[in-house]
């Protein structure tokens, strides 16, 4: 007797695939194909005029020394926080997979930053670094530190990394939780009577066995810094001082919304796109070799 | 016959309709960006006006800050789903008058409305911002301010600086001394860094920010603010950020609070600051005019102002514009406009309240409120100092500051910097004047 089941329905498999695609269609390709056919138009933000001037807004866009500076800023922002987030997100989660007394409340509450919206965390760190309002900035001008983030590009750098950073670590640290406890203890026991101290067996056992989740977490911080971000910049540092963490989302906001520019902010958005997706590719392609599954 | 039944059933009730309008309150939507007190202000004024009548309700909803709350408006009109009054702060004018159609101009409203309405009523220095070149009223001013100097008085006793400075000189010998007497990390400072030191500096000093009346005439200005005078200013400007003399506190207002702990003794930002340096400022303190420097023919001119303005959105029923028109009209009365000013600290638009106010003696006991209406009438307009129309100005403010805060950082001479505000400036006007047509 035949036991498995068979669908004979052609049509089945796609009536099933059907909810699926139309949430991918209406939430991801038409919006994306509107950016595309926006960037070719020039029109004023009520949307009244409206004039098809082909390349012209990508022809202004590489023409703009500024949109190099900020791609410039976008690759030192982008490596500095999902360097930072993941690695220290790595350092809690494996000081919380140790055997600790209030570890549920400890990792309840690494959880916690997660909740809050970007705008809000911004706004938490200006409280703490402003020069003259920040609680933490105060002791750095006793010890005569000129901490001035509203006119030195480094200090608003850091400032912004530090935000961001700090918003991410808890995802990570979620995940490559899991990720640690998922990872079969008579594996790191096997490891520790043949001999191998802390730290060896955390570089030869878990890291290789973890590498799923930290490619995983790769790829979703880089997108994250490439797009979440903007509302943290906004905050923190609008963009400034003199551009110096204008990132290309943060370009994007501020010429579509603040400079009503919708064409050539639809523009950028596009070469975003084509980053982002180039990056992942890349990512799959070759970061994903090194994966162990 | 059934049909005719129905047909005399209905010509009944659309007489009954006719016959009781009261039943009939039209709303009018009011979409906001005043926070806190300003807030309830607004609010208080849609009950008020809402009880004086009963033709019309005006429903009052806050939208979030100023870009928020335009960028909403601009969205719901592309959606078709408008309101009919919406509050925009002055550097969206431009795009805002250049949406033709999607607008409707307050002069137009209240001629088709029947509403009394005498522009010469309002303060030039005030509708000025918000009118065409030929003086027709485009939006409703509501809450203005302009920038003046605040001074803590306390501070510059104890420095040794005798007077309140007056020009720019003045101040840079008096910051010298609050340093000198302490003030280690600020000798002075403002806010709104661009309406500082290009926009109000322009003004006050009777010279151009850009070409065609700083763009009032038309979008094909073109902006010219590298000027001798300007350079000179900036150039002072780094010099003093060096040792902190002059220290630089930003694009916006979030460090106004350096004033009132005491850091910054002298502090240039709104008049609209008032409220808070009353309530958190804990000496004694005063506003002054803005400084100008003694050499500049002409200065001091007036000032400009900043702030908000009503604008009606195009499309709706003209029975709704009725009491758009009604609601102007009641916001402008004397007595009104001379209590909301007193309360808020807003600068009165009226000719007649900011009389009374005089002939009150409120300004006896709160000069601090007069000192932005005296630079503002201080003389009578120029082409420089009518105000300013400049599209894409919220994000060219943010350009333009990115050189201010280059060249105060060391990076670029005052001249290299201004030159590139200006240029990159000029390429967005291009762009604007292109959308704009």
């Amino acid at each position: 007797m035949e036991k498995s089941v068979v669908f004979n329905n052609r049509l089945l498999p796609y009536l099933l695939l059907v909810p699926q695609l139309i949430i991918t269609f209406v939430f991801f390709y038409w919006p994306a194909s509107q950016a595309v056919r926006q960037s070719f138009l020039r029109e004023d933000a009520f949307g009244l005029n409206s004039e098809f001037v082909g390349l012209e807004n990508y022809q202004s866009l590489f023409a703009d020394p500024g949109y190099y500076k900020s791609m410039l800023t976008t690759l030192v922002f982008s490596s500095l926080v999902a360097a930072l987030s993941l690695s220290i997100a790595l350092l809690f989660a494996t000081q919380a997979d140790k055997n600790l007394k209030a570890a549920g409340a400890y990792k309840t509450l690494m959880i916690w930053p997660y909740a809050v919206a970007p705008a809000v965390a911004g706004v938490l760190w200006i409280f703490m670094f402003h020069p003259t309002l920040g609680t933490l900035a105060r002791p750095l001008r006793w010890m005569n530190f000129d901490w001035n983030p509203l006119l030195n590009g480094t200090h608003a750098m850091i400032l912004v990394v530090m935000a961001a950073v700090w918003k991410q670590i808890s995802y990570n640290f979620l995940f490559f939780l899991a990720g640690l406890q998922s990872i079969p203890k008579s594996v790191l026991e096997a490891g520790a009577i043949d001999g191998a101290g802390p730290m060896r067996r955390f570089w030869t056992i878990t890291f290789p066995l973890l590498s799923p989740t930290t490619f995983f977490l790769l790829v979703v911080n880089v997108v994250y810094v490439f797009f979440d971000t903007f509302g943290i910049i906004d905050a923190v540092t609008g963009g400034g001082p003199a551009g110096a963490t204008t990132t290309m989302v943060y370009k994007v906001f501020a010429d579509g919304r603040l400079g009503g520019d919708l064409g050539g902010s639809a523009a950028q958005s596009v070469v975003l796109m084509v980053i982002v997706i180039a990056l992942t590719a890349v990512q799959f392609k070759y970061v994903e070799r090194k994966v162990q599954y | 016959m059934a049909f005719r039944q129905f047909g005399v059933a209905a010509s009944m009730t659309v007489a009954l309709a006719l016959a009781t309008p009261a039943y009939a309150v039209t709303e009018i939507q009011w979409w906001h960006a005043m926070t806190g007190g300003n807030n309830d202000i607004v609010n208080k004024l849609a009950e008020e006006f809402n009880a004086s009548q009963s033709d019309y309700k005006v429903v009052p909803t806050f939208k979030g800050s100023y870009p928020d709350t335009m960028n909403a408006g601009i969205a719901a009109f592309r959606a078709g789903t408008a309101p009919h009054i919406i509050q925009v702060f002055e550097v969206g004018t431009a795009t805002m008058m250049s949406a033709t159609g999607a607008i409707k101009p307050v002069y137009q409203l209240m001629k088709d409305a029947g509403e009394p309405f005498d522009p010469k009523a309002y303060l030039p220095a005030i509708t000025g911002y918000y009118s065409t070149a030929k003086g027709d009223m485009l939006s409703f001013p509501f809450n203005s301010s302009s920038m003046v100097m605040w001074i803590n008085k306390d501070e510059l006793k104890k420095a040794g600086v005798a007077e309140i400075p007056k020009t720019w000189p003045d101040v840079f010998d008096a910051a010298k001394k609050l340093k000198a007497a302490g003030h280690n990390t600020c000798g002075f400072s403002n806010a709104w860094a661009t309406w500082a030191h290009i926009e109000q500096f322009s003004a006050w000093h009777n010279v151009p920010i850009g070409s065609k009346a700083n763009g009032l005439d038309g979008f094909d200005t073109v902006l010219s603010f590298n000027s001798p005078l300007h350079v000179k200013h900036l150039q002072n400007l780094i010099d003093l950020q060096k040792d902190k003399t002059y220290d630089y506190s930003g694009r916006e207002n979030k460090s106004e609070a350096r004033f009132a702990s005491g850091e910054c003794a002298i502090f240039l930002t709104s008049s609209g600051y008032y409220a808070t340096a009353k309530s958190t400022a804990k000496f004694d303190f005063t506003s002054a005019p803005m400084p100008y420097y003694p050499d500049a023919a002409g200065a001091p001119q007036n000032s400009i102002i900043g702030g908000a303005s009503l604008w009606v959105m195009g499309g709706k029923k003209s029975d709704e514009y009725k009491g758009v028109a009604k609601f102007f009209t009641f916001l402008s009365d004397t007595n009104r406009q001379a209590k909301l000013h007193q309360e808020s600290g807003y600068l009165p638009i009226t000719k007649a309240a900011y009389e009374k106010s005089i002939k009150d003696g409120f300004y006896e006991k709160n000069p601090t409120l007069q000192t932005p209406l005296k630079e503002l009438t201080n003389k009578e307009p120029t082409e420089n100092s009518r105000g300013l129309r400049f599209g894409n100005m919220v994000q060219m403010r943010d350009v333009w500051a990115e050189q201010i805060e280059a060249a105060l950082a060391g990076q670029k001479t005052a001249q290299q910097a201004l030159d590139e505000a200006v240029a990159k400036g000029n390429a967005m006007l291009r762009t604007f004047e292109k959308t704009a047509k």
